[in-house]
């Protein structure tokens, strides 16, 4: 059972992050996964009042604050429109509604669950992370890195075109995916992440060589032949490891091929 | 500490602790309506609006409602009697313990898509869950339900 002893709610970055530094205390996000805990927390230190819950374009890129839920990034029509709809295609299966209602990019991703279909997609959109302590990241490095007392202030999108798919397999409709994937082709360059491995989200390049201008049959075949052989995967009460390394190697082939759909 | 919204209309004001959840603070002040079923943030039996917007008030803290507005069934009775005749006619309620979340679902559902598609109807009302009845009636109900209104069959 979750305890919380105080509430606070920050009224600057600065003060958010003074007290998230004390290991008892913690940033609520959208509090749906601080709520299955049984811990008790010190100062429960809500952002909700710094004005994180916008959407905003800036020159180059699309700022989303960390408060902004993930529903209002599924049905953001620049947002969405930016990448073809592969972000509202990673959301609309989370839970329900209500759940998505809640739940806030910022948590989703300063938790770095591997069971994320908000990593996935960021990550092969190029997001990057701004941190109040840790400055402006990419969000393939965040994602590698360990928990530390920060505080994530916004995700940055690129705004140059970009073509992105997002697939995921589920035990059930609503349930965490048992692998998930995105694509993304922008100026040429390709970006396949693969999650819930269960591990946290991994991203590969085409550093082989293997598509080329235009992706086949045989070329997406091949690539995912490929990635399937060598990436880390483990196995959980989800599925096992060898059962993700088939998936996985369908869900990319699948995943090239509607991407060069697009 | 002293939290102070607005709830179904009234504003009140009230004593609560840093982790009260706003599903207990809601029974405690007269919304029997909002109820505990899971306690894992995935029934939506304990939807309520929260600034309009259907919520999980399970995972919801009191301190996080200050200065907000609360919407629960007992605030929406005429908005719900539009339709929810249409869904006891299909025999959607059988128990009924998970009929206020769904009615407040469905208030949000239509409020934001008036004329949704059945393929929206269930992907919006995903996170509600029916131990009974299948999903089926509700869909049917609510495909009854809008379906009069389109003929101009509903009187007010």
């Amino acid at each position: 059972m979750l305890q919380i002893e105080r509430y606070i709610r920050a009224e600057t970055p600065a003060q958010a992050y003074e007290l998230c530094r004390k290991k008892s205390n913690v940033i609520l996000g959208g509090m749906l996964w601080l709520k299955q805990q049984n811990r008790r927390v010190s100062t429960a230190v809500d952002l909700c009042g710094l004005g994180l819950d916008k959407i905003e374009e800036t020159e180059d890129s699309i700022r989303i604050g960390a408060m902004v839920s993930l529903r209002d990034m599924e049905t953001h029509p620049a947002l969405n429109a930016l990448c073809g709809s592969a972000i509202a295609d990673s959301l609309c299966r989370i839970v329900g509604v209500q759940f998505r209602n809640l739940a806030t990019v910022g948590g989703s991703v300063f938790g770095r669950f591997g069971f994320s279909d908000v990593l996935t997609v960021l990550m092969a959109l190029d997001a990057q992370v701004v941190l109040y302590n840790g400055g402006t990241i990419p969000l393939t490095q965040f994602a590698a890195m360990k928990p530390e007392r920060d505080v994530l202030l916004y995700i940055l999108i690129p705004k140059t075109p970009v073509q992105a798919v997002y697939l995921s397999q589920r035990i059930t409709a609503t349930d965490f995916p048992v692998l998930n994937l995105a694509i993304s082709r922008r100026e040429g360059e390709l970006r396949c992440v693969i999650g819930a491995r269960p591990l946290r989200a991994v991203s590969f390049g085409d550093d082989k060589q293997l598509l080329g201008e235009h992706i086949t049959e045989e070329s997406a075949r091949a690539y995912a032949e490929d990635i399937a052989s060598r990436i880390i995967l483990a196995g959980n009460r989800r599925a096992g490891e060898a059962y993700r390394r088939d998936l996985c190697r369908v869900l990319v082939r699948r995943g090239l091929l509607a991407l060069e759909d697009k | 500490m002293e939290i102070t919204l607005t709830l179904n209309g009234k504003k009140i004001t009230a004593s609560v602790d840093a982790d009260t959840l706003l599903l207990h603070f809601l029974r405690a002040h007269g919304c029997p309506s909002v109820k505990c079923g899971c306690e894992s943030t995935v029934c939506g039996l304990c939807t309520v609006l929260l600034n309009g917007k259907p919520v999980l008030s399970c995972a919801v803290l009191a301190a996080r409602a200050d200065g907000q507005s609360v919407t629960t069934l007992e605030g929406l009775q005429e908005e719900a009697s539009d339709f929810i005749g249409f869904i006891a006619d299909q025999g959607a309620e059988q128990c009924g313990f998970c009929n206020p979340g769904y009615v407040m679902n469905t208030i949000a559902l239509l409020r934001e898509n008036p004329d949704p598609t059945d393929e929206e109807i269930c992907a919006y009302l995903a996170g509600n869950l029916c131990r009974c009845s299948g999903y089926e009636g509700q869909l049917r109900g609510i495909r009854a339900y809008l379906n009069a209104k389109k003929a101009g069959e509903l009187h007010g």
